[in-house]
């Protein structure tokens, strides 16, 4: 890593521009999980073989109501068929104002999770202003092309990001190459999004209320569980919730285990 | 050929020092001062958009006078620096002192190597868990460190001001007592409207702890 010598700051340091990842790519390139696709020599295995090696995280939703956006994930990751992980994190703030959640190669997912989260900050620390909900879909954008390589040899991470900008909230779904589609009312990502997406549909509403949309999530969530073997759902014996956040114009905050408790209780 | 006229090293340093001094006392000043819940930043700045103060890191901030093009540069470096440090290792091994070390390095080969020496002077301020944890370190012109006492007033000239500060300071001060001193390095007589300030929350650790104030500093001493 160029960590400033004799000379002090040279160099990258003293470079124009406002992008962590540009920075580290100039400074420090082996930090970066990119790196490896770029510079790998090794053949590419074949797709297919690769996840068996590595855990995956699996199926994220997100919801608009009333207020904002609520995005929840499961707990599971998987290796092949064994259970690698049931309490594994998958929706985090990306700052303030936005949530992201990701699925596929826990690895690098959580990797882009943590670039991403440095990369608005980094911005805001420069500039002495948040980007714009747009600007931050677009890097997280350009975050995931960096990874094309990878995710060609079958180690791809897929994140969903949602935001509160200007008084909306907004849902973006990304594909490996980098491609950004902003959805509508609801999407889902991961293994058991297609479950997910049909419970989604049939109980979405305009204008839900915080509570409601909150019991959604984990509706859908608990359907995907009952007919994907990736997606964990909630684990009474254990007592597992899948991490549930919102974002308002209050900003992130993630729900406590003890409040879904009892919003899932009330239902019945 | 012409040959070059002798000048003594003493000579020389002395000029560069002479004209890097000049430089910087030209300048606002600015004044960094610990605090009981956390270290107060203000400066005196007409601009809104271009700060002299600014977020570093997690408990880390930056305060610097001068020459703005020069210490901006070095707000932007102390950012990327504390960043990848903070990235390849973890937040917690982002420190003052070692950014302050990289400061002192970038600053001393300017003053000696480069064809005009840096017109600055910068603060790099961090918030311990406690009052004695606090840090805050005053890089020159010429790249000298001072870590001494948890406080310093950068730029602007040497005035009665900074002797009343450092005769002022004790431990345990409230945010009313640090505004106040403050005030009276940048002078009684600046407007509300061209006190930039700023301070790391105690309580916010280890959390991002810098919050810019928003209300004249002159309402906090209240």
């Amino acid at each position: 890593m160029a960590l400033p010598g004799a000379a002090g700051f040279t160099g990258p340091y003293l470079a124009p521009g406002n992008s962590f990842f540009d920075f580290a790519l100039a400074a420090a390139p082996e930090a970066l999980p990119a790196h490896q696709a770029y510079h790998s020599t090794h053949p590419g295995t074949h797709p297919g073989t690769l996840p068996d090696a590595a855990p995956q995280a699996t199926t994220i939703v997100a919801l608009t109501f009333r207020d904002g956006l609520v995005m929840a994930g499961d707990r599971r990751a998987t290796m092949g068929l064994a259970i690698a992980s049931r309490e594994m994190e998958k929706v985090y703030p990306a700052d303030r104002m936005s949530a992201i959640g990701v699925a596929g190669s826990a690895g690098l997912a959580l990797q882009l999770v943590r670039l991403f989260q440095l990369e608005l900050s980094h911005y805001e620390k420069i500039e002495g202003a948040p980007l714009s909900l747009e600007g931050k879909a677009n890097r997280l954008a350009t975050l995931l092309r960096a990874n094309l390589g990878l995710a060609l040899k079958g180690l791809a991470a897929v994140p969903l990001l949602g935001g509160y900008d200007n008084s909306t909230a907004r849902i973006f779904s990304y594909d490996v190459t980098g491609g950004h589609y902003e959805e509508h009312d609801f999407h889902a990502i991961g293994s058991g999004a297609v479950f997910a997406k049909g419970s989604l549909k049939k109980l979405w509403r305009a204008n839900l209320p915080q509570r409601t949309a909150v019991k959604v999530a984990i509706t859908a969530l608990t359907d995907a569980a009952d007919d994907d073997a990736g997606t964990g759902g909630v684990d009474a014996a254990r007592a597992i919730w899948p991490v549930v956040a919102v974002v308002t114009q209050d900003g992130y905050q993630r729900i406590d285990e003890a409040k879904l408790a009892g919003l899932m209780e009330a239902k019945r | 050929m012409t040959i070059p006229a002798y000048v003594p090293p003493e000579q020389l340093i002395k000029d560069r020092a002479d004209f890097a001094r000049r430089g910087v006392a030209r300048g606002r000043p600015a004044v960094v001062v610990s605090m009981a819940d956390g270290i107060l930043l203000a400066t005196h700045n007409p601009s809104r958009a271009l700060v002299k103060i600014s977020e570093i890191y997690d408990r880390i901030a930056f305060a610097g006078v001068g020459k703005y093009n020069e210490f901006e540069a070095l707000r932007v470096a102390g950012i990327r620096y504390a960043d990848l440090r903070g990235y390849a290792y973890d937040r917690s091994d982002v420190t003052a002192r070692g950014l302050a070390g990289a400061y002192a390095q970038t600053v001393a080969a300017a003053f000696t190597a480069e064809p005009k020496p840096l017109e600055v002077e910068v603060a790099v301020a961090e918030v311990g868990a406690t009052q004695a944890d606090d840090a805050v370190f005053l890089v020159s012109y010429d790249g000298s460190v001072n870590d001494e006492h948890p406080w310093a007033v950068l730029g602007g000239p040497a005035g009665p001001a900074r002797q009343a500060l450092a005769q002022a300071w004790r431990p345990g001060l409230s945010l009313p007592d640090a505004a106040r001193l403050a005030l009276d390095v940048l002078g009684q007589d600046v407007p509300d409207g061209e006190v930039e300030a700023a301070r790391l929350v105690r309580s916010a650790i280890p959390g991002r702890t810098f919050q810019r104030l928003t209300e004249p500093l002159r309402r906090y001493a209240a």
